[in-house]
């Protein structure tokens, strides 16, 4: 299985995909529909040996494979775990991804791995650190990553930049790809009350290699005002179709990922957000 | 730089629900984040909640949700993961649950939660390949006692003083039996990618033991029938064959 694996180009088509979840292993092998790849989570492929494994090199000779890295804690104040980073550059090493992403975000303090993807207060200091822990990412798995914009919650008072800004400075530095999440987007801009379109204008969009859209929950904060959830757990809402077209008209075609990481439909409802991704995809392709 | 709040200061706020959001979070507004912290809070709880319920299934299912989503929220800040690979999260659980008092009536609770730990680490174990089952009939009689096994890494053995592997299948399988008060040693092994968990006859528990720990099949046989009468070597080697657990014989020659 690893020399079919050995085919995987090094870039992933700009077509639609879908976040691999096992219970859709004999749905996608019998019928995959619109999709024409697959991105999984590294820390689901780092046990010794079982079916995630011997699965993933089945899909891996037949889909691109996008490594998308949830564990990593690139914006962590403590340095990078060396034990993870070697995890992360063995199955990189094997499988020969078509490409590998992480977050913006933190996610590991002093040992402890809190399973969420952390703020960061956008301030000098954090991009020297950021840009220092993509370098040394980069080196140890020996290819060029995609850096993703988180969805966020709240603001820091000690901020100095714009997430764009940041971003962009990040990707000047590292030679970084950037992964472009138009439902975090829709999602921090509602939360912070800017308008989610001009946050994609003024996006580094020449460096973006993937877009993410993800299904979110609807609440409100202490004073009444709208406050999102990046669930994953749902379909994709229209305002945030309508930002990806916005998107698109940019960028011009990009790999689309859909994620749906909880409450997961059974595949044809997967399948469907997949083929209404490829419906916006061809709007944009002539 | 600027100042601000440290990710030591942004954990201990995220880990205790009685403090309150640190300062200089906001709304864009400018308020106290408030809720808007707790996003943060929720998401870590009810994440890693969720994985000790996928991974102690029964030991859920035993105490009740409720109660187990409680207790998950004292565990997972007394221990949060080491690791950013959730699939081995808990592997603390069982000693925890020694020593939390309001468990302490169910004595088999940490043994169930052992055996739920033992089912996922064989999940993940390397693939290996399993010798023939007719492999051990090529050896000559007169060497079988002096061989020695090596056993697939997913090959797991549970000592148990409660019934623990009847109360797994009791809380796992519909219409299985109910639980009658006595030991049980439960094997774990793995023949292809689904963890086979069987309870063990009289003695066997004390062969494989030994064997993990290399003895001869001589010296094993000799500590199953110190542990228990009616030791029966045949069933026990077909117990272990059938499930893939032994992955090679060395003999004297093969011994290098």
């Amino acid at each position: 299985m690893r020399d079919d694996a050995n085919h995987t180009p090094e870039s992933l088509p700009p077509g639609p995909g879908v976040g691999y979840k096992p219970q859709h292993y004999s749905d996608i092998l019998a019928d995959p529909g619109p999709v024409c790849w697959l991105e999984i989570h590294a820390e689901n492929y780092m046990g010794d040996g079982g079916r995630p494994l011997a699965q993933l090199r089945h899909l891996a000779g037949r889909f691109p494979i996008s490594v998308h890295g949830v564990g990593l804690s690139i914006g962590g104040e403590g340095r990078l775990d060396p034990e993870h980073l070697s995890r992360l550059a063995h199955l990189v090493g094997w499988l020969r991804p078509a490409s590998f992403s992480e977050h913006l975000a933190w996610s590991t303090h002093e040992g402890a791995f809190l399973n969420d993807l952390l703020p960061l207060p956008y301030t000098q200091a954090t991009l020297a650190r950021v840009c220092d822990h993509i370098d040394e990412l980069q080196e140890a798995i020996g290819r060029r990553m995609l850096l993703e914009n988180p969805s966020t919650y709240l603001a820091f008072a000690e901020s100095e930049m714009s997430e764009t800004d940041f971003l962009r400075e990040v990707a000047r530095r590292t030679g970084c790809g950037l992964l472009l999440d138009v439902n975090n987007v829709f999602v921090s801009a509602t939360n912070q009350q800017t308008d989610p379109r001009a946050y994609i204008d003024d996006f580094p969009i020449g460096a973006v290699s993937e877009i993410h859209l993800g299904g979110h929950d609807e609440d409100g904060d202490d004073e009444g005002a709208p406050l999102l959830i990046d669930s994953h757990g749902r379909e994709i809402a229209d305002p945030v179709w309508a930002l990806l077209d916005h998107t698109l008209a940019r960028s011009g075609p990009l790999p689309v990922l859909i994620e749906w990481d909880n409450d997961v439909p059974e595949w044809p409802v997967l399948a469907g957000e997949a083929a209404r991704a490829a419906r916006h995809l061809e709007k944009v392709a002539a | 730089m600027s100042g601000g709040i440290s990710q030591a200061a942004f954990t201990k706020a995220l880990l205790d629900p009685d403090r309150p959001a640190p300062a200089s979070l906001t709304s864009p507004s400018g308020a106290p984040a408030g809720k808007r912290f707790d996003v943060y809070r929720n998401n870590v709880a009810v994440s890693l909640t969720e994985a000790l319920g996928v991974a102690f299934p029964v030991v859920r299912k035993l105490v009740g949700d409720e109660f187990f989503t409680a207790m998950a929220g004292v565990f997972l800040r007394a221990h949060p993961p080491k690791s950013p690979i959730l699939m081995l999260y808990g592997d603390q659980m069982p000693a925890f649950l020694e020593g939390f008092a309001p468990v302490r009536h169910l004595g088999y609770l940490p043994d169930v939660a052992r055996l739920e730990l033992m089912l996922r680490e064989a999940c993940h174990a390397t693939d290996t390949r399993p010798i023939a089952p007719d492999a051990l009939a090529a050896i000559p009689p007169e060497d079988l006692l002096s061989v020695r096994f090596s056993l697939a890494p997913a090959v797991r053995l549970l000592r148990s003083q409660w019934p623990v592997f009847s109360i797994w299948l009791a809380n796992s399988e519909e219409g299985a039996p109910m639980p009658e008060m006595r030991a049980e040693d439960v094997l774990i092994t793995r023949p292809g990618f689904d963890p086979a968990p069987q309870c063990l006859p009289a003695g066997s528990a004390a062969f494989i033991e030994a064997l993990m720990a290399g003895a001869s099949l001589g010296e094993a046989l000799e500590k199953a029938e110190g542990d228990a009468a009616g030791f029966d070597l045949a069933d026990t080697l077909a117990l272990l064959l059938e499930g893939g657990a032994i992955t090679s014989i060395l003999t004297r020659d093969s011994e290098t």
